[in-house]
């Protein structure tokens, strides 16, 4: 009964959010204002004091709220997951907040803990928000689980700019030519073809209220490649560089060696205090990496942090109000899994993910905890490999259907693989101009029956202007796969548009998968369990639904492809074929040739000039 | 074209070559024909080289050591593969996930349109079981496939064995840029076809598959294997896929470049090559490799696993292990450094294999035959074809008392004859109709009323509607009243040498091989026959160079080259058989052989027949 009324409210609050994010985008100024951020908050409100319950989904929220102190504030973290394949996932997160305000022309010249170089792109474009990641690798939701941070393959930026920026897309070029100055990346190659400014997908994670995408850019590169060289300028911003604290692990030779790298800054503005009387400026550093067991630990189920990152942890970084690292434990509460050493006996809980989750905390600033030997080098042993993983509630997967270099279908599939409950999610699709997508062969279908999306916002592509956008809002059914098809057709690239290597095939960028989640707690139908009866009538807490995004794997297609080879050669033949024997076959198939008669003799010519003059027909 | 554009030159060199057509024409044949014979000949071919800048040089070091526990693990297979009766799928898949693969399978069924005798099959159920190693960084936009098919009885256990030794090998080391799918397929060919099927969620042929859960986004390249003996003599490599489907040249330089590097003997049909070219035996020797080469492709079956992957623009080969009485034998862990050693150049690889030839004919594994070598062969038989054409129509247009009539194109001639032109067309592919939607339509019941089985009935119904064919031209000509006239068949004819030549000519574009051989046999009947040869004989000559007696030729000839020559009634089995099987491959896989022969090739050949008893 419990779980029914549960599952009742919660799609109550999942209706009213989805008729929100339909009706906001069916453009009616009422409904406008309000996202569905605002009923998230909203709903965190409620029932736990959290600000910005959202975008924490690490156990961030277990910082104290900032107490009145310098004007600038540093973190540091990392965050350690056993998972069940025996691989690791390491997560770190390095936050400095600021209290300052860039926005209202006064010019900030002293930096202490904030980075400048930042700090100067924020004032000079009037960013408000701004996201960029890089990624090495696919995150393997079936196996790890849902990420803390997740990235597409590749590089993904998204701006919110003030709306006080007149010309965004000017001001967005500019922009990303800087940022791929400071981060030694390509995004340079960010332009008109693949910009997009979704309607839905992306909301602002910090406070404000404007929600008007035409101040947003969203863009991806899946082709970039990540190595040291983005590494080290991200490690940079950092007040400790890579000199103390837990950045002394961040060494490439070992965070390449690994099966998924994935770096990103995140900048917004945040409130002060839960009053939320002034705001400052968060930046958020976070790089995660998930190491293989079979390349890396040799087959032998044992992690430890000299292992993993070749180092070990002798201080905290000295500038830093708090560094800690959390390793979780919720999969072996009674150490039966794997063992820790060294043992702490600091604990604490956190709801991760819709997940509540256990993590042993080792504090940094504690000179206790690095021990008699001056150094902390934290150890995992499975005892065994027992243990199946959750599966995740939501994941996805597309891949390109058909043969031949013509036509093709895109397919993505969407896993629901809760057992009773359907929530609505986000799909957005940014396709290159040269698929050119059929949108009337569009079809959603879950269960073997149309679906049909409450909500889709389509725009076309312009050739060489613009991509494909495609943004819908579909009810994924419990314990289902929706898949969502879509053919297109390859277009023929001049010859000068192709890549240098233009048989290795072009890439579409990662679909977009938001979505409310209902949470895995709530799952719980078990109301026996080891719960107060108080706390068991209305079982459904904050915790009923988490948002999470799910990012599909980039697709490579082929063109149709000119054998680039032989151009030369190519061409004079062309030529060659066209002038001469086109020609010459024209004549010879639209003329009628007759043999000339010898010209008439001068006598026949005066009479015929006669004849002519008279009227009469000529000889 | 100034040439032409002269009505006196024109007029010249029309009557030089319709004076001299029928000697031009044997010349051209004859040509034809030592042209084709001379690609053999070691002076006359290329060296093979390595085009794929990527995969240039063999510097990779190979170091699969685990051959002895491969053949362990593909004992253990095969003792779990007797006791499941079957594929092992548990087994498999918890074999698989201890080395650390993302494992996945796929079921299938097909109720094949008859049974099957050579592989004693109708109904077939299997499971497909797949692992795919996920390289470190990489976003699952690229894979290499590497299968191995699981098949009855004590055959491959090795190559699964070696398989699964290489999976674990492989999933140790960093390098790799690409998934690596390794596949163990049942049925052969149509497990392989449901799999690669649901890969790209196409569906040609009807055939019933779960789909599939995991990908590895496009595949680059695929290698099958074939191992049943525990040390083998030499590696022998398949190329001929599907509908005469040959992957990049490269492929085949690659596999050939570590066999030198590695020491192991390399075969390509069954034949090591030779040095002494020069002599005649040596030269025999490249000449039956070649032909050998040119009788599978012109099959259009596939002749390995790989031969289905070629369709999705997949670069794919078979490498199959032979045991035969040599010497020299090379161990599981040779052949598994060899593989570790392709496919750690395949990983490098940047762009799809496109650098080399995709038309080719190989006289041994170090020489080749590119598409402007063979193709004047074909160019000089098809020239045949339009000079008897230009022949026909002169003789058509010159006559003065006619001017009118004849023109190629029927709607400007006289009603009866566009009748007499359209009508033996229209009934000859209508023959070509029945005889390719018949055999299947009425084996149920051909069975009924005969006491064979269906794969029988199929084939012999095939042969009598084939037959049955031959018996038209008489009822066509009494049917008509106004046909049989001089004219008629000549504008018959042209038609009929014109489209011959259309065929042919497209065949031979897709697939050289068959183009050649229908060529060899047609031209001919195309270029003598008329209504005026001596009847009797030209019809033996007409049924020898029939397309189903060029298969049966090809049977022999085929038993012949392979060096296992057979008697004439095991000939005969066998020609029964392979007819089953092209229908088969046909509806199974979608081979164009079938098809191709019954509504176009055989209609063609029916419309030349008619001009022999044209009345």
């Amino acid at each position: 009964m419990a779980a029914h009324s549960c599952s009742y409210s919660a799609l109550l609050l999942i209706i009213c959010t989805a008729t929100e994010a339909a009706g906001k985008t069916s453009e009616q100024p009422a409904v406008e204002e309000r996202s569905w951020e605002a009923t998230e908050v909203e709903e965190a409100t409620l029932h736990e004091a959290a600000a910005d319950k959202r975008d924490t989904p690490a156990p961030e929220t277990e910082a104290p709220s900032p107490i009145p102190q310098p004007k600038d504030d540093f973190q540091e973290e990392l965050v350690i997951r056993p998972l069940h394949s025996g691989d690791i996932y390491a997560s770190f997160q390095f936050r400095t907040l600021w209290e300052t305000d860039f926005m209202s022309g006064n010019k900030v010249s002293h930096y202490r803990l904030f980075p400048k170089s930042l700090g100067q792109v924020i004032s000079k474009f009037s960013v408000r928000e701004l996201h960029i990641s890089f990624t090495q690798g696919y995150w393997r939701t079936m196996q790890w689980g849902q990420p803390f941070q997740p990235a597409p393959p590749g590089a993904e930026l998204w701006v919110w700019f003030q709306d006080s920026v007149t010309d965004v897309d000017g001001t967005w070029k500019e922009l990303t030519n800087v940022l791929s100055g400071i981060f030694c990346a390509s995004l340079n190659f960010i332009d008109s073809t693949n910009t997009v400014q979704p309607s839905a997908s992306f909301k602002p994670l910090g406070i404000g209220n404007v929600t008007d995408h035409r101040f947003l850019r969203y863009a991806t590169l899946p082709r970039e490649i990540v190595c040291t060289e983005n590494l080290t300028p991200w490690k940079k911003l950092l007040p400790c560089g890579s000199k103390a604290g837990l950045t002394v692990l961040l060494k490439s030779e070992k965070l390449f060696h690994s099966s998924f790298h994935s770096q990103a800054v995140h900048i917004r503005p945040v409130c002060q205090d839960w009053q939320c009387k002034t705001t400052s400026w968060e930046l958020r550093q976070t790089l995660n990496v998930v190491f293989d067991l079979h390349t890396s630990g040799q087959g032998k189920r044992e992690w430890s942090l000299f292992k993993m990152f070749s180092r070990t942890l002798t201080e905290a970084c000295p500038l830093a109000s708090s560094s800690k690292i959390y390793i979780d434990i919720t999969d072996d509460p009674q150490g039966e899994l794997f063992e820790l050493s060294p043992a702490t006996p600091l604990l604490s809980q956190a709801m991760v993910l819709g997940d509540r989750r256990t993590f042993s905390v080792y504090d940094l600033t504690q000179p206790v905890t690095f021990g008699t030997v001056r150094s902390l080098n934290l150890l995992i042993r499975w005892k065994s490999s027992e243990g199946d993983m959750l599966r995740p509630l939501l994941h996805a997967e597309r891949y390109v259907a058909g043969y031949g270099l013509q036509t093709g279908e895109i397919h993505t599939l969407m896993y629901n693989n809760h057992p009773y409950r359907s929530f609505p999610v986000l799909l957005l699709d940014t396709v290159p101009w040269y698929l050119r997508l059929y949108i009337h062969t569009l079809t959603v279908t879950s269960k073997g029956k149309d679906n049909k999306p409450s909500y889709i916002h389509y725009q076309p592509s312009k050739d060489r202007l613009r991509p494909h956008l495609l943004e819908m809002l579909v009810q994924l059914p419990p314990n289902s796969v929706t898949e969502v098809t879509v053919e297109f057709e390859r277009a023929l690239l001049k010859w000068t548009e192709y890549t240098p290597d233009p048989n290795h095939g072009f890439y579409v960028g990662s679909s977009v998968i938001s979505s409310l989640v209902p949470s895995i707690v709530a799952m719980d139908t078990n109301i026996t369990m080891d719960r107060p009866l108080f706390s068991s009538f209305f079982p459904c807490k904050e915790e009923s639904s988490f948002f999470v995004r799910v990012y599909t794997e980039p697709l490579l297609v082929n063109l149709p492809t000119p054998d680039f080879s032989m151009p030369y050669n190519v061409i004079c033949l062309t030529c060659t074929v066209v002038a001469v024997g086109y020609g010459s076959l024209y004549n010879l198939l639209t003329r009628s040739f007759q043999i000339e008669e010898p010209s008439p003799g001068l006598a026949k010519r005066l009479a015929n000039i006669i004849r002519k003059m008279r009227g009469v027909p000529p000889l | 074209m100034g040439l032409l554009s002269d009505p006196n030159r024109r007029r010249a060199l029309i009557s030089l070559l319709t004076r001299l057509n029928a000697p031009i024409c044997v010349v051209c044949y004859m040509a034809g024909v030592a042209w084709f014979m001379g690609l053999a000949f070691e002076p006359f071919t290329l060296r093979t080289y390595m085009s794929e800048n990527a995969m240039g040089s063999t510097m990779v070091e190979e170091r699969f050591p685990a051959g002895e526990k491969a053949l362990a693990t593909g004992r253990e297979f095969a003792a779990h593969k007797k006791k499941a009766g079957g594929m092992p799928v548990d087994w498999l898949v918890k074999t698989m996930q201890s080395r650390g693969l993302e494992v996945f399978t796929q079921r299938f069924s097909r109720t094949l349109p008859f049974p099957d005798e050579n592989k004693e099959r109708y109904m077939v159920k299997g499971t497909n079981v797949y692992g795919i190693l996920r390289a470190p960084r990489a976003s699952r936009t690229e894979a290499l496939v590497l299968s191995a098919p699981c098949t009855p009885g004590d055959n491959n256990n090795q190559a699964v064995g070696l398989l699964l030794g290489l999976a674990q090998y492989f999933r140790s080391q960093v390098f790799w840029a690409k998934d690596i799918i390794f596949l163990v397929n049942e049925h052969d060919l149509i497990g392989m076809q449901a799999w690669l099927e649901s890969y790209h969620h196409t569906n040609t042929t009807g055939m019933d598959w779960s789909p599939l859960q995991g990908r590895g986004g496009s595949i680059q390249a695929a290698l099958s294997l074939e191992l049943s003996s525990d040390v083998i003599t030499s590696l022998d490599l398949v190329l001929e896929g599907l509908n005469g489907q040959l992957p990049n040249l490269d492929l085949a330089n690659l596999f050939y470049a570590f066999c030198q590097k590695i020491g192991v003997l390399c075969t390509t049909q069954g034949k090591l090559q030779r040095n002494d070219w020069d002599s005649v035996s040596g030269y025999s020797h490249a000449v039956q490799t070649m032909m050998l080469m040119v009788m599978k492709q012109a099959s259009g079956r596939s002749w390995g696993d790989h031969g289905l992957f070629l369709r999705y623009h997949i670069e794919a080969a078979t490498i199959k292990g032979i045991n035969s009485f040599r010497q020299y034998k090379t161990d599981i862990t040779t052949i598994g450094r060899l593989m570790e050693g392709m496919y750690r150049k395949l990983n490098n690889l940047l762009e799809r294999l496109h650098q080399s030839y995709f038309f080719y004919l190989m006289p041994s594994l170090s020489h080749f035959v590119s598409i402007g070598y063979y193709m004047p062969a074909f160019g000089l038989l098809a020239v045949i074809l339009l000079l008897r054409a230009l022949d026909l129509w002169v003789q058509l247009t010159a006559p003065p008392p006619r001017t009118e009539d004849g023109v190629v194109d029927p709607e400007q001639m006289s009603s009866p004859g566009v009748l007499s032109v359209l009508t033996p067309l229209v009934i000859s592919h209508l023959t070509g109709v029945a005889l390719y939607t018949l055999p299947i339509r009425f084996q149920e019941m051909a069975v009924e009323h005969f006491p064979v089985s269906e794969t029988e009935a199929v084939v012999l119904t095939a042969i009598a509607v084939y037959t049955a064919g031959l018996a038209l031209p008489h009822n066509t000509n009494r049917l008509l009243s106004g046909g049989g006239t001089e004219q008629g068949w000549k504008v018959l004819k042209l038609v009929a040498v014109l489209y011959l030549a259309v065929l042919l000519g497209c065949t031979a574009l897709i697939n050289f091989s068959l183009g050649f051989i229908l060529a060899i046999t047609l031209v001919p009947v195309a270029a003598f026959v008329t209504p005026h040869v001596p009847k009797f004989l030209s019809a033996f000559v007409m049924i020898v160079l029939s397309p189903a007696c060029t298969l049966l030729f090809s049977v022999f000839f085929f038993q012949e080259l392979q060096e296992m020559p057979i008697s004439f009634l095991d000939g005969w089995m066998l020609y029964l058989s392979v007819i089953s099987q092209g229908i088969l491959d046909h509806c199974l896989y979608g081979s164009l052989v079938y098809p191709l022969i019954a509504l176009l090739v055989y209609p063609c050949w029916l419309i030349f027949w008619n001009i022999l008893f044209w009345k």
